[in-house]
């Protein structure tokens, strides 16, 4: 009887050890030495302490970098990320002169990996990047990043957080139950515009105002895309690309089959192609909608060609009733165009839809350009492009970007890929493999193919509007669930009527009152 | 000689050793609820806590991403059952597929599984390596089993050539059998025009004779896809039921006079009655929470949501529509579905237990 109560007495000590023990964490060993002390009161400069102390203004980014490094082992030192900003009461710790002059002599503050080094855990540990960029170009465009990262960092090891789904359609909610769970990668893909405000701007994501002080990047930025990526007066993530989602593409083996010679430019054009390649027997319109975004995307780029630039920008902003009758007209062109494509497209991808095309099995496909970085993945060159019917001098836009979590495990790390991605060489080693093309201006295109050089000279020409399947034009609750259910249900039933009514109410439910 | 009452009490205490504050019934107890207590309270915490977080968010104005709990009442269940909007059409839609999805995989499990393991209980030689080959799909996750029937149920197109099964039927020469599967937009419903249709409307239901009280034939691919990987554990279950039946019952049927079918009729079946009522509960509620599925196989947007469930259009809602208190709501009716099949359940089953 007695073993009995013993050995309860000693489960029920260790249960109790095992809820109340304490997580034991080992401090890295860095060996800075301060020379002395110093607490930041009001008036006080960086540069300035530096030339008192250290005798050199430039010693500036000797004191940050001592500083942080302290900070790491002692958290009652401050940990600086932003030289023009201390803060009064900070503990700064003034190395000594040696230290400083040594760390100056390689130290070069335009180059990324020298910052890295201000940041103690800086060129080591890990980088999580979260996309969903799985496929062909896309994936092959992320690991020429993956590449550049490495050279500069060697010791930082790379993870690869891809969720497979077009247009991030299985990322973002998975990304957002981690975020909202306090777990976070270091940087995330984000499309620009509105789909920050999935993340709480402020919360959930921190601004990186910073990346583009340090990079220089608005003067390198068009102030269209500028425009469209800030969000509640702060840059929520640097952009690598600039996709057009208004893209015709076309078989020009099949165009040949039947006897047509130029894309449609009208979709009066587009129907009478359409009824010829049917009479050639061939399949006119690949279609996808497995993934949930492809009738929504065809869908905004036909409602971008009922009507000027303008005005479809300004259905998303209130300006531009939803009850107009050139929505009605696009609803109408809508339904008439599911007619001419395949009967099974709610079971493909968008990237299948794309295979038709490549396999000669279908002649026309409306989708975004990162089409064309597969058809290179595929090595298929026979192809054609247009803009969507309607849509010459239009611009539907979007920009993949990337975005820094408030809980980013590395921050420094992060940092290093965002000014990574934000510069010319990695924008156009990533952009020729994604197909896309640079958000800078400066890019060159000379060994770009033809597609991108093509839709380079329209980015600089035409007018630019926001998409909304993809994150650009309208909250996540209007894009993702008002507008895209009322297209799946439309789809269907054809009612042009009701679904209109659903648009107009969706519109409504966004804070945007239709006459 | 009488004693009164407290005569007795007070010899009986007498006669009782002192008691010791820590006797071996009191520790024991003690110790149980110490060990026991990490447990309630995480489940406490983990289930019950956020359940109740839950039906409060759902009651609240938080439908973007920044944190609202103005309290808006019922306001988030009423989009989902009345006014007309899209929320409603597509939210009476998944609760149309989930009826339909219930009946039949409920029904075509207890079917295939019971056949199943009546044909294995004729100790066939071999019977290990069926039982293994039958049970080997419930082993599989439901994300494996979607991809893979999403794969052989893509239906093709004539143009671009058939796909999956419908190849197969073509090259088999059945093309009529070529279906849309999970692609068809075919809704099963009594139409109003019709004779039953115009009576329903004579008697006020008229509201029965529209396509949200039908049967979305697209579902049906969802069925053939859970059923093939839950059937199999059915036949486990049934196998393991007929075999404790004993033979001496049997015998005693057919001893009787009874045919074979008979037997089955009025013996064993009866007899099976409450592995029955497990299967149905088990099989229900996989089919009420069904989610990765669908998910993988259909993404629940084909064909005009003919494919939905509840919980997939919740997780769309709240993570991609960001609109966390309409999410809570679907969340909370969900677990109020599996209430209305669990609890009866649970309350049977303490009774049996206690008998």
């Amino acid at each position: 009887m007695k073993n009995h109560k013993l050995v309860y007495l000693v489960l029920a000590v260790a249960l109790l050890f095992t809820l109340l023990a304490p997580t034991a964490s080992a401090a890295p060993n860095l060996a800075v030495t301060c020379d002395q002390t110093y607490t930041v009161t009001a008036g006080d400069q960086l540069s300035l302490l530096a030339d008192r102390f250290l005798g050199n203004v430039q010693a500036y980014w000797a004191l940050m970098w001592a500083t942080n490094q302290k900070n790491v082992e002692d958290s009652t030192y401050a940990k600086i990320t932003n030289a023009d900003l201390i803060e009064v009461g900070q503990k700064l710790c003034v190395p000594t002169k040696a230290d400083a002059e040594a760390f100056l002599k390689d130290f070069d503050k335009n180059s990324a990996a020298s910052l890295a080094k201000l940041f103690p855990e800086g060129a080591k540990g890990q980088l999580i990047v979260a996309s969903w960029w799985t496929n062909g170009g896309e994936f092959a465009g992320l690991n020429q990043m993956f590449e550049m990262y490495k050279q500069q960092n060697p010791d930082v090891e790379i993870v690869n957080a891809a969720v497979a789904g077009g247009a991030g359609t299985n990322f973002k909610g998975q990304l957002l139950s981690q975020l909202l769970g306090g777990v976070a990668p270091d940087v995330f893909q984000l499309h620009a515009g509105w789909e920050a405000d999935t993340y709480n701007p402020g919360t959930l994501i921190v601004p990186v105002d910073d990346v583009y002080t340090r990079n220089n990047l608005e003067s390198v930025f068009p102030p269209t895309l500028l425009a469209m990526l800030k969000f509640k007066d702060h840059y929520w993530g640097v952009p690598v690309n600039i996709h057009r989602s208004n893209v015709l593409w076309y078989n020009k083996a099949l165009f040949q089959q039947a006897g047509i010679t130029e894309p449609p430019k009208s979709w009066d054009e587009f129907f009478a192609v359409a009824d010829k390649l049917k009479a050639a027997g061939i399949q006119p319109v690949a279609l996808g909608g497995k993934d949930g975004f492809e009738l929504q995307h065809t869908f905004e780029d036909i409602l971008a060609g009922s009507m000027t630039a303008e005005e479809y920008a300004g259905l998303w902003t209130g300006k531009t009733s939803w009850k107009s009758p050139k929505v009605t007209q696009a609803l109408e062109t809508f339904k008439k165009y599911l007619t001419y494509a395949n009967a099974d497209h709610d079971a493909l991808t968008w990237a299948a839809a794309t295979q038709l095309l490549i396999d000669g099995k279908a002649a026309m496909n409306i989708m975004g350009d990162w089409a064309n970085g597969q058809f290179i993945a595929a090595n298929f060159t026979d192809y054609g492009w247009a803009p969507v019917p309607g849509t010459d001098g239009t611009f539907v836009a979007l920009s993949d970007s990337f975005a820094l979590p408030a809980k980013a495990p590395s921050v420094a790390n992060a940092n290093l890929w965002l000014d990574l991605a934000g510069s010319k060489a990695a924008q156009e080693a990533f952009n020729k493999q994604k197909g896309s093309i640079c958000a800078r201006t400066d890019c060159d295109y000379s060994t770009f193919n033809a597609y991108l050089q093509s839709a380079a000279q329209d980015w600089t020409t035409d007018a630019i509007v926001p998409s909304v399947t993809h994150g650009a034009a309208a909250t996540p609750s209007w894009a993702t669930k008002g507008y895209a259910d009322a297209i799946v249900l439309f789809a269907t039933t054809g009612d042009v009527a009701a679904a209109q009514n659903a648009l107009v109410q969706a519109a409504i439910d966004a804070g945007f009152p239709q006459q | 000689m009488t004693t009164t009452p407290q005569a007795i009490g007070t010899l009986g205490e007498a006669a009782v050793p002192k008691r010791r504050w820590l006797s071996r019934h009191n520790w024991e107890r003690i110790v149980s609820v110490i060990i026991l207590l990490p447990s309630i309270l995480a489940l406490g915490l983990f289930v019950y806590t956020f359940i109740g977080w839950t039906a409060y968010i759902s009651l609240t104005a938080w439908n973007s991403a920044a944190p609202d709990f103005t309290f808006v009442g019922l306001q988030n269940y009423a989009r989902l059952f009345v006014g007309g909007g899209t929320d409603m059409i597509r939210f009476h839609y998944d609760i149309r597929n989930e009826v339909g999805f219930l009946v039949l995989f409920v029904g075509g499990c207890i079917l295939v599984g019971f056949l199943l393991a009546t044909l294995l209980d004729r100790h066939i030689r071999g019977e290990g390596i069926f039982r293994s080959i039958f049970l080997f799909p419930m082993a599989i996750s439901f994300i494996v089993t979607g991809v893979a029937w999403r794969w052989i149920l893509t239906p093709g197109d004539q143009a671009t050539g058939w796909v999956g099964v419908n190849l197969l039927l073509t090259n088999l020469g059945l093309g009529a059998l070529r279906s849309g599967w999970f692609t068809d937009p075919t809704v099963i419903y009594i139409h109003p025009d019709t004779g039953l249709g115009a009576f329903l409307n004579s008697i006020g239901l008229g509201v029965l004779a529209s396509p949200t009280f039908g049967y979305a034939v697209a579902m049906t691919s969802i069925v053939i896809a859970a059923g093939w990987q839950m059937s199999g554990y059915t036949m486990a279950l049934y196998l393991a039921g007929i075999r404790s039946i004993p033979d001496e019952l049997r015998e005693a049927a057919r001893i009787d006079g009874a045919s074979e079918w008979q037997v089955y009729r009025y013996v064993i079946i009866p007899l099976l009655r409450p592995v029955t009522l497990t299967v149905i509960v088990i099989l229900a509620h996989i089919a009420l929470k069904i989610f990765d599925l669908v998910y993988s196989m259909t993404g629940g947007v084909s064909a005009g949501f003919a494919t939905d469930v509840p919980a997939l259009n919740m997780w769309k809602t709240t993570f991609d529509a960001t609109r966390f208190a309409q999410g809570a709501s679907i969340a909370i009716i969900l677990l109020l579905l599996v209430g209305v099949l669990i609890i009866p359940y649970l309350v049977w089953q303490t009774r049996t237990e206690e008998r």
